[in-house]
């Protein structure tokens, strides 16, 4: 960070009341899909399948703010507003609360805790597997996501370590592509997002080197 | 073709009395086509009542039938025909039946309806996605169309054809699938007693977004074996093109028999939700039919047949 943006980012500090109501805000937005779903479950509303729905309305969200947690450090630079980065382990907090949502209705609601077709679940079908993969990498970003964990590995390796989120998205996209049974547009807009957040940190590193 | 009877049917079956209790029902259903007449599109024959055939399992209600749908044609969501199919106009409409057939004919819509003699079949439907309901179909069987065209001796499959319009069927504006939708089956399989054309769902006229006018019923299949608003229909030498399997050879096979013994790439096979159930039940081979089909079978590795 150069000292521009620093003595910026010090300008533009806010109150300490807006700032807790800034974090109310996203914490209230990260809630409302599930809100959601949990009022229309309530008026009747998810349709002939109910089980179907829910476990794909939760892993969608769980993929969007995925890809929202990607996107606060280009935005930060973009709008020069470094201040935004505060947001990132809230977001993907949030992003893990999700996919483990999804992962325990899928084993919990629809396989009913059928631990042999969970297995085989997961090693006969690809979009499974690369899912679980995803769901398993995930963990140790969660566990150490906490300020002691970054002191405790030095940021150097807390850093190297939380590049695996690099690999994460990633599987998270083609677990959705590969589920599509034909019209791939949906998948494939992930998928675009994902290209985009993703070359523009080679964009950037290349302009750094070049610097 | 002879008709087998359950092995396990007794006297008792002949008046089931869970279905004997339920008879208004059937009038009511006859009435319902008479609506079909009345609308200026059949006429009510009465529905003849086979036991062996029909399922006393609890039909899923009408609202899930209707508004859970795979016809891509109107998009790929379960919600999307039920939202965008009231734009298909299903009058006038013409079915034609050709290939290698003695009298090969095009039929009105409505003139082929009042030719045959309407039934209730309440049939299983497995989804090759993993779920399944319980339908009752007003329809006939295919066998009594094909005979009506006088098939030859080099009729081995039947090719169905959908129809394409995309003024009408937004989805078709887009390649998910080769427009327009085709399916098949083997001869054996077209003429076998339980394979029917629908026109109707609980003993109404079919609903668009299950495939009004006229639709494919295998029940021992995956559903979407079941070709939806039907065009043309040729008796053909060589086994036809289906869509699911131009798109994904290695996923969906021409038999697509329900089989819990063959998995699919994404989906187990062994189980299934009924919907409106909570937990799976077990899938059985053949959708539970196996008594009536597993024989046109004998001897295929189907496994490799899938």
């Amino acid at each position: 960070m150069d000292a521009s943006v620093k003595r910026a980012a010090r300008s533009k500090r806010p109150s300490k009341t807006r700032d807790n109501l800034v974090y109310a805000a996203v914490w209230l937005a990260c809630f409302a899909p599930l809100a959601w779903l949990a009022w229309r479950a309530f008026s009747g509303d998810l349709g002939a399948n109910p089980i179907e729905v829910v476990i794909r309305q939760i892993g969608v969200w769980g993929l969007r703010l995925l890809l929202v947690g990607l996107a606060i450090t280009p935005a930060a630079r973009i709008l020069k507003r470094p201040r935004l980065v505060r947001f990132r382990r809230t977001i993907g907090l949030f992003a893990f609360s999700y996919v483990c949502l999804h992962l325990l209705t899928y084993v919990g609601v629809d396989l009913f805790f059928d631990w042999g077709q969970l297995w085989n679940d997961i090693l006969k079908r690809p979009f499974i597997t690369l899912g679980m993969a995803g769901f398993v990498l995930l963990v140790p970003l969660a566990v150490t996501s906490t300020n002691g964990w970054v002191i405790r590995l030095g940021r150097a390796s807390w850093q190297r370590l939380h590049g695996l989120i690099y690999l994460i998205v990633p599987l998270g996209v083609v677990h959705y592509y590969l589920l599509v049974k034909a019209d791939h547009r949906p998948p494939l807009v992930y998928a675009a997002v994902l290209a985009v957040l993703l070359g523009w940190r080679l964009w950037d590193a290349w302009q750094r080197r070049r610097a | 073709m002879l008709i087998r009877h359950a092995p396990d049917l007794t006297d008792n079956d002949v008046t089931d009395r869970s279905l004997y209790l339920r008879r208004r029902e059937f009038i009511g259903g006859a009435a319902g086509l008479g609506l079909l007449a009345a609308a200026g599109t059949a006429s009510a024959r009465g529905l003849a009542y086979k036991p062996g055939f029909s399922t006393t399992e609890t039909p899923t209600p009408k609202k899930d039938i209707t508004s859970y749908n795979n016809f891509y044609e109107f998009g790929v969501n379960k919600e999307d025909p039920s939202e965008n199919a009231g734009s298909l106009k299903t009058r006038p409409w013409t079915v034609r039946v050709d290939g290698e057939c003695e009298k090969p004919a095009s039929f009105a819509i409505d003139d082929l309806i009042k030719g045959q003699k309407l039934e209730e079949r309440i049939y299983r439907m497995r989804c090759v996605e993993g779920w399944s309901m319980v339908i009752p179909w007003v329809g006939f069987p295919l066998k009594d169309l094909l005979a009506q065209v006088k098939p030859t001796s080099k009729a081995r499959f039947v090719a169905f054809e959908t129809l394409m319009r995309p003024s009408e069927m937004p989805g078709q504006r887009w390649d998910t699938l080769a427009w327009p939708y085709r399916e098949g089956l083997r001869i054996d399989e077209a003429v076998h007693p339980l394979t029917i054309l629908a026109v109707g769902l609980y003993g109404d006229v079919l609903p668009n977004q299950n495939g009004a006018p006229l639709r494919l019923v295998v029940p021992w299949k995956y559903g979407f074996k079941g070709a939806k608003s039907i065009v043309r229909i040729s008796l053909v030498e060589k086994q036809p093109a289906t869509a699911w399997n131009v798109l994904a050879p290695r996923e969906y096979g021409f038999y697509s028999n329900v089989n819990p013994a063959v998995d699919h790439p994404r989906w187990s096979q062994a189980t299934e939700r009924r919907i409106g159930e909570f937990r799976r039940r077990e899938t059985l081979p053949f959708n539970g039919y196996g008594q009536y089909v597993a024989d046109l079978y004998r001897g295929m590795d189907l496994k490799r047949n899938f």
